[in-house]
């Protein structure tokens, strides 16, 4: 909008700094922490000695890594749906409490997110090798990752639930549906939207995992994190890395295209959306 | 709109606060410490600061390529590093090292000469020897009941899961290259290609490849045997007395971490105090006595108790030692080693 400046007296709109200045801070936030380093990437994953060339890409896709990103997807995938089957119900059952109650148990699975991830990833370490013998073997990892990402997949999919209008299923009722045909054909198809979101942030950190790998797998599973890690740290061929992110980026893209469609689609009726 | 307010509102706070951190800190000098972890008594790096004033910020790394990384960044805040021997070589070669000021570091005639101008830097131009050992293997006798006296054990089927392997490329592939009867710095790609299957084939009986982990995994008896450097062997022994140590019988690698300034440091007179004191010999026996390893430090381990200098383990007699070759800097040659270690973890 725009503010005539002299012919107006000074209103209380007036004198306020135009709302996008507040923006600044935040693109240059993002210029420097998160432009900046994808063209530094960019610029690794494409030159070698200087010239531009695609002998990188080439290396970084072979048969092997090209393997490493296929285990990081059969484990993300693993993740994704273990968390909706136990997510789902526990959102569900959140949704149909009291606000009140609803919060106080949310505390439960939120609270433990303000603590770094690693801290509760070596906490697991602990858990699994004094109670189980799980530790280091690819069902530790993917408890770990479940873990982590839960919480991922339980608040989009609450969100959408207690947004969801209440008489939808009164009249569902009315029109002589039992409760678990109610809940197939109105609750299940108007919470997509949620299951989507939820999809997506847990499916994409999943397939970029590293640590919780290494930590919990004993370095025996090697996730595409790890590869890159490795390729980085180790080897400090930060050509290779970054080419080897490009792909991942790539492959991450292209599977946010297909959820973002997915939900386009569900989302024309009502719900919530996170993001 | 709304959001957007809300998340510039929350960059500028962020901003802010960064800002504030910024101006924290006083006239106090500070040194940057990088080592590698469970490798000092911390409560020396506090008496150091006591004496000098000068505090410590201390850092932990777990492999000689994490240190190099931190180390040849253009940016590198170290004033005080411990890589080993083939790392000072490839450092050295790099010249990211400061030559040391010999005159500050009286305490260095307390050193014991075999330590001291050794093939990675001639004359201890750049670095100060702080520790030294062997790789080998420490075991379980109540859960193995064959000798360990070879690599071979780590492939025997009858331990499966029970054997832990160190997670960190050089030592790895030396260890199985010295048990296929190869150089540890081989220059052959056939040697690293044979040395890379071997491992591809024993990964099924492994029960997890650790670091620093490997110390708690055989003091509680979770796994029978693993690949360790002397002086954790040192330490997990006085923690659990039923295990034993071996360097087998097909060689290993001895090794040497030592003391550097790299170039960039803008503290040299402090880390130099800092290395001093290092190679005082009571805080050399107090730290060496506290993180189990080997003091090169002769004037420090005649203040420690006799059971060290006779412990084997501790202070290897000089039949190991022959068997024993130091790492060098392979070069670009490394690119070799670490492809068939990539293949190895991937596997």
């Amino acid at each position: 909008m725009k503010q005539t400046k002299t012919t107006k007296p000074k209103t209380a709109t007036g004198m306020l700094i135009r709302r996008s200045v507040f923006a600044y801070p935040y693109v240059v936030w993002m210029a420097i922490f998160i432009l900046a380093p994808m063209l530094l990437i960019l610029y690794y994953a494409f030159t070698s000695d200087g010239a531009v060339t695609l002998e990188n890409i080439v290396r970084a896709s072979s048969w092997d890594n090209l393997r490493v990103l296929a285990d990081s997807v059969r484990f993300a995938l693993y993740t994704t749906l273990l968390c909706l089957l136990l997510g789902f119900p526990v959102a569900y059952l959140l949704s149909q409490m009291k606000k009140t109650t609803a919060a106080l148990l949310s505390v439960f699975f939120i609270v433990p997110m303000w603590m770094n991830f690693l801290l509760r990833t070596y906490a697991w370490k602990v858990l699994l090798s004094a109670f189980t013998n799980m530790l280091y073997t690819e069902s530790a990892v993917l408890l770990g990752m479940v873990y982590n990402f839960l919480p991922f997949m339980i608040l989009p999919i609450y969100t959408t639930l207690i947004k969801l209008d209440k008489s939808y299923i009164e009249a569902a009722a009315d029109l002589g549906a039992n409760p678990r045909k109610t809940f197939l054909k109105v609750v299940l198809p108007l919470s997509m939207p949620g299951v989507i979101s939820g999809v997506t942030m847990v499916f994409i950190p999943s397939t970029t995992t590293f640590a919780i790998s290494q930590l919990l797998g004993g370095g025996k599973t090697m996730l595409y994190g790890d590869l890159i890690y490795m390729k980085v740290i180790t080897e400090q061929s930060w050509d290779t890395g970054s080419a080897l992110s490009i792909i991942l980026l790539a492959f991450v893209l292209v599977s946010m295209t297909f959820m973002k469609k997915a939900e386009r689609k569900t989302s024309d009726e009502g719900g919530g959306r996170l993001w | 709109m709304k959001t957007l307010k809300k998340i510039a509102c929350l960059a500028l706070a962020l901003a802010l606060s960064l800002s504030l951190f910024a101006c924290g800190g006083g006239s106090k000098v500070t040194l940057n410490v990088l080592n590698w972890g469970d490798y000092i008594d911390p409560d020396l790096l506090r008496q150091f600061e006591d004496e000098t004033g000068i505090s410590v910020k201390y850092t932990t790394m777990t492999s000689n390529e994490e240190m190099l990384v931190k180390l040849a960044s253009a940016d590198n805040i170290y004033d005080v590093c411990f890589p080993s021997d083939y790392l000072i070589e490839k450092l050295v070669a790099e010249d990211l090292l400061y030559a040391i000021n010999k005159a500050n570091i009286p305490n260095l005639s307390n050193i014991d000469s075999r330590f001291l101008d050794l093939a990675f830097d001639p004359g201890n131009q750049y670095s100060v020897p702080y520790m030294w050992g062997t790789v080998g293997i420490l075991y379980n006798p109540t859960m193995v009941s064959d000798p360990v006296d070879s690599w071979n054990i780590l492939w025997d089927e009858k331990y499966s899961g029970e054997i832990l392997m160190y997670d960190s490329m050089r030592d790895t592939i030396g260890i199985t290259l010295k048990k296929l009867g190869y150089d540890i710095n081989t220059r052959s790609e056939d040697d690293i290609l044979a040395a890379q299957e071997a491992l591809i084939a024993q990964k099924p009986l492994v029960r997890a490849y650790l670091t620093d982990d490997i110390k708690m995994e055989l003091i509680n008896g979770s796994a029978s045997m693993g690949v360790v450097y002397s002086g954790d062997a040192v330490y997990c022994i006085s923690e659990n007395p039923d295990l034993a140590y071996a360097v087998p019988k097909e060689g290993s690698n001895v090794w040497f971490d030592n003391i550097i300034i790299p170039k960039t440091s803008t503290r040299t007179a402090e880390a130099e105090q800092f290395i001093n004191f290092l190679c005082d010999a009571e805080v050399a026996a107090q730290n060496s006595d506290y993180i189990g390893f080997s003091t090169p430090n002769a004037a420090g381990l005649a203040l420690m108790d006799p059971s060290y200098a006779a412990d084997p383990t501790y202070n290897p007699p000089q039949d190991v030692l022959d068997r024993c070759q130091i790492f060098q800097d392979l070069g670009d040659f490394v690119k070799v080693f670490s492809n068939a270690w990539t293949k190895v973890k991937a596997a």
